[in-house]
């Protein structure tokens, strides 16, 4: 019991915890919103959300590793800023216009040769996600213009050139979509393709997952090693905490906010290289006007490993996997729209949840200590027998 | 009964420290009863426990002879106990009014009956002389107005049993004599308060009984009419206390920092916060700034260190001209800076001790290698300023900076800025908040400096403090400098004329 407490008092335990609590309540809710829309089938429904990926099995499992790629990115977008004080909402924009600029170097930059078509894709997408959010940082540090506003705007005007770029430049009128990118600019699978495959008779039916799963980790870490060892994350989180006492300590404020705000847009937009760089049976970039949902869900992302880059990886694995799980329940009669409901409604209460998350420990804590007292009381009242 | 509070053997623990140990506490109807100890000794928290904001893990609060307990603020107020924190807790984008009514609004069909509270604000205003303007914004008011809206507070609310934590810290040496007038009189109507503060003269101005704590223990209760002021220091430090500083004879060398014609303008109305202000700080000198609270000290420090422009004028610092350099490349230059508003610009509250008190070291060789923090270092050094400076905390250098006392808080930042061994030292009310122990010691360090052939600027507000360790006064009034004055030659009343405004002298 002792060592029970003395784990408690652990911060990064407490924050685990907290983190794996929200999920449960949000996985209720999720539960609670399956029975109200259709409950004879709540129980088989949430059992399918539940298995997530694993429904079919290893290429399941590795679709999940697919579409968290680009959650892991955005999160630590989202995440990264926060850290630093900022609300970056405008990861959205920044990815769709990495996106793109991704696409569009896969498909027309055909003169570079293997790994440095798609190599130089990505960059292309993580300087202009950049870019797209120099703008807001720029408006913020100078203008003080806030930067939930300028983000904002910066999403629809991304959405809406991304838009007008694709069906200019890169359009595949037969299907609707962008254009497949050339092969020297899909990512490579990485030995990927031996684990994440179904054998369908002869043939094997691969996952999409390729080795931007592991840039996404690799640059998680990164990022945490930046802001927890380097004097330039010290200085970004000092400004995010205080930007009173990060002036008063000689830190330049404004270029630190640039800076982080700029980092932040260069995330999303890779993630948006590393989700749209995927080959034959990946995903394309669709001319709709909807903003992008990998974008908005690294907020959630975000949230639920409390800001910290190596949480993300494993939240935003955990968001890909309920959502894959959300698919799946297509097979019982679910309305497509309904589940996106039940989906929205886990995630996001998850991540909310998290705002009581002091509550919650709490009560976890008071639940031990009183365990303790209980066994203490027992053990007096078994001595005065 | 005779008391109206017990406090009954409280122990309260927080990681890594017993902030409160076995500590009783009683309480007269209509007393003044002082809580004395020093910066950590647990005096906010066992007031904070009374208020309801931490449940103890042991003891029991009794009202009135039986048994209480108080979950949360609005339990305390329920019982009638009203408490003004040392750092306060006002709404700084609401008006005074709003401020004072917040929580316990009065409404008629949903809509606020803001005339009522109004007439019922002025009306306690009135009385007591807490002379407020009920439309002003918290954030365009001073401390001493923020804390009569505190004090409105808990008389709006009906409080009979009044906390004050630390009161007199912020405050001019005009605002504590208004305050302790007003706290006489409250207790004279019956009221009963508790009263926190580090200066012992307020104590024996306005105290009846007096409790001591050490390092979370209960020491004694004391009278105050009995008690000289010695022996309560001594109770609560455990040692003898010599608040008369032994200086050596000045020997001025060089400028350091030079002020030429400064000119800053004022953020309300086209007067000049700081007007055409000229004056030279030496090496091996200590140069206070006196003046009352808001005559332009603290636009001119933060001219001088760069947190603001200027409109006119130009520094220099051992002879360069600073006048438009960054605030880092001041600080690499040789300034330090001990801030006015230790919460809003000394410390990054959220940061860890030890990552406070490298906040003006952490991009020196020393601290970093190639951009990456050395963290041995760091901790090797932190460790060393919290042994010297005796800053006390439940985790070490590992503590969050925002759970530390105030006193403590205070302590890691003059601890920084002293460590920094800078050229000239620039100190807003170094000790405001400190205790007797600890007061004594950070003297001694200012003057250290100053033997060692540094320069330092000190704008306190304290006239003993000022009286005692300077050599030279320049006092401030309405943003010029009126007098240049020795200290030896000029008298507190004389001082205080000056102060003023109805007496002018020569600069030199
Ligand atoms: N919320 C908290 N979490 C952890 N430790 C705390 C917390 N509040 C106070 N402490 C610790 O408890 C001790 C007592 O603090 P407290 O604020 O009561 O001191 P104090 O007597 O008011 O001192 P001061 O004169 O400096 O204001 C300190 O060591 C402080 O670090
Ligand atoms: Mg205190």
């Amino acid at each position: 019991m002792k060592q029970l407490q003395s784990i408690l008092e652990k911060d990064s335990f407490s924050r685990t915890i907290s983190s794996i609590f929200s999920i449960l309540i949000g996985l209720l809710f999720g539960f609670i919103i399956l029975l109200v829309s259709n409950p004879t089938q709540a129980v088989d429904g949430f059992l399918i959300i539940l298995k997530g990926g694993f429904s079919t099995h290893a290429k399941g499992i590795g679709q999940v590793l697919y579409f968290a790629t680009p959650l892991i990115l955005t999160g630590l977008s989202v995440g990264f800023a926060f850290k630093t004080g900022l609300f970056n909402i405008g990861a959205p924009g920044q990815f769709i216009m990495g996106a793109f600029t991704a696409v569009y170097i896969g498909v027309k930059w055909t003169f570079l040769p293997a790994p440095w078509h798609w190599i130089v894709a990505l960059l292309g997408a993580t300087i202009v996600g950049g870019l797209w959010a120099l703008i807001p940082g720029i408006l913020k540090a100078y203008l003080n213009v806030h930067e939930v506003i300028a983000t904002i705007m910066m999403n629809y005007i991304g959405m809406y050139l991304a838009n007008f770029l694709v069906k200019s430049y890169i359009y595949d009128s037969k299907k609707a979509l962008s254009m497949n990118v050339a092969d020297t600019a899909v990512l490579p699978k990485a030995g990927l393709d031996k684990i994440f495959y179904n054998t369908m008779g002869t043939t094997k039916d691969l996952s999409t997952v390729n080795c931007g799963i592991f840039i996404a980790i690799i640059i998680a870490i990164i990022i945490y090693i930046i802001l927890n060892k380097t004097t330039f994350g010290y200085e970004l989180k000092a400004c995010g905490f205080s930007q009173d006492a990060s002036k008063y300590a000689g830190i330049n404020d404004k270029r630190n906010l640039v800076t982080s705000m700029v980092i932040s847009g260069m995330l999303a937009g890779l993630g948006g290289g590393l989700l749209y760089l995927s080959g034959g049976n990946g995903r394309r970039i669709k001319v709709v006007d909807v903003l992008a949902i990998e974008g908005f869900n690294g907020i959630p992302v975000a949230l639920l490993a409390l800001s910290n880059p190596i949480g993300t990886i494993f939240s935003a694995i955990f968001i890909s996997y309920i959502t894959q799980g959300g698919h799946y329940l297509q097979t019982l009669n679910f309305v497509p729209e309904v589940i996106d409901i039940i989906i929205a409604c886990i995630i996001y209460f998850s991540a909310f949840s998290l705002f009581f998350k002091d509550y919650i420990f709490r009560f976890i804590k008071n639940r031990v200590q009183s365990m303790e007292e209980k066994k203490q009381e027992r053990l007096e009242d078994g001595g005065e027998e | 009964m005779e008391y109206v509070i017990e406090m009954l053997h409280i122990t309260k623990e927080f990681p890594g420290i017993i902030a409160n140990d076995d500590i009783t506490l009683q309480l007269k109807k209509g007393e003044i009863h002082a809580l004395l100890g020093e910066n950590g000794a647990g005096k906010s928290t066992l007031m904070s426990v009374l208020f309801g904001l931490y449940q103890p893990e042991k003891g029991t609060i009794r009202k009135d002879g039986v048994e209480v307990k108080i979950k949360d603020p609005n339990d305390a107020n329920g019982l009638g106990i009203g408490m003004v924190h040392q750092h306060f807790k006002l709404v700084h984008n609401f008006t005074v009014l709003q401020n004072i009514i917040l929580g316990v609004e009065t409404t008629k069909n949903g809509f606020l009956k803001m005339d009522e509270a109004r007439k019922k604000v002025m009306e306690l205003s009135n009385r007591y002389g807490l002379m407020v303007d009920p439309d002003a914004y918290i954030s365009d008011i001073t401390v001493g107005m923020q804390q009569r809206v505190e004090i409105l507070k808990m008389l709006y609310r009906n409080n009979e049993i009044l906390i004050f934590d630390e009161p007199t810290a912020v405050l001019t040496p005009q605002e504590i004599e208004e305050l302790m007038k007003i706290m006489k009189e409250l207790a004279s109507e019956g009221k009963s308060i508790l009263f926190i503060t580090h200066k012992l003269n307020e104590i024996k101005e306005v105290a009846d009984r007096c409790t001591v704590l050490r390092k979370g223990k209960y020491i004694d209760t004391i009278d105050v009419s009995e008690t000289s002021k010695e022996a309560m220091s001594e109770m609560m430090v455990g040692r003898k206390v010599d608040l008369q500083i032994e200086k050596a004879e000045i020997s001025v060398g060089a400028p350091v920092l030079e002020v030429k014609d400064l000119v800053v303008a004022s953020k309300q109305g086209s007067k000049k916060a700081v007007n055409h202000v000229s004056f030279k700080v030496s090496k091996g000198e200590i140069v206070c700034v006196a003046g009352i609270d808001g005559n332009g000290q603290s636009e001119l420090v933060y001219a001088l260190t760069g947190l603001s422009s200027i409109e006119g004028g130009q520094i220099l610092l051992n002879g360069e001209d600073i006048t438009r350099v960054s605030v880092r490349h001041r600080n690499k230059a040789g300034m330090s800076h001990i801030p006015e508003d230790r919460h809003k610009d000394g410390l990054v509250l959220d940061y860890s001790l030890q990552d406070n008190l490298i906040l003006k070291k952490y991009f020196t060789p020393g601290f970093q290698k190639n951009g990456f923090l050395r963290f041995r270092e760091a901790e090797a050094y932190a460790d060393k300023l919290i042994e010297k400076f005796d800053i006390r905390s439940g985790k070490g250098r590992e503590t969050e900076t925002r759970s530390m006392s105030g006193g403590n808080q205070q302590k890691a930042i003059v601890a920084r800025e002293i460590d920094l061994n800078p050229e000239i030292l620039i100190a807003v009310q170094p000790t405001r908040g400190l205790d007797v122990g600890a007061i004594e010691y950070i003297h001694k360090q200012l003057v250290t400096q100053r033997d060692e052939g540094k320069a330092v600027l000190l704008i306190s507000l304290e006239l003993d403090e000022v009286m005692n360790i300077s050599d030279r006064i320049l006092v401030m009034y309405e943003g010029e400098i009126v007098a240049d004055l020795d200290p030896k030659e000029v008298s507190v009343q004389e001082l205080g004329l000056y102060m003023a405004g109805s007496k002018r002298g020569e600069a030199r």
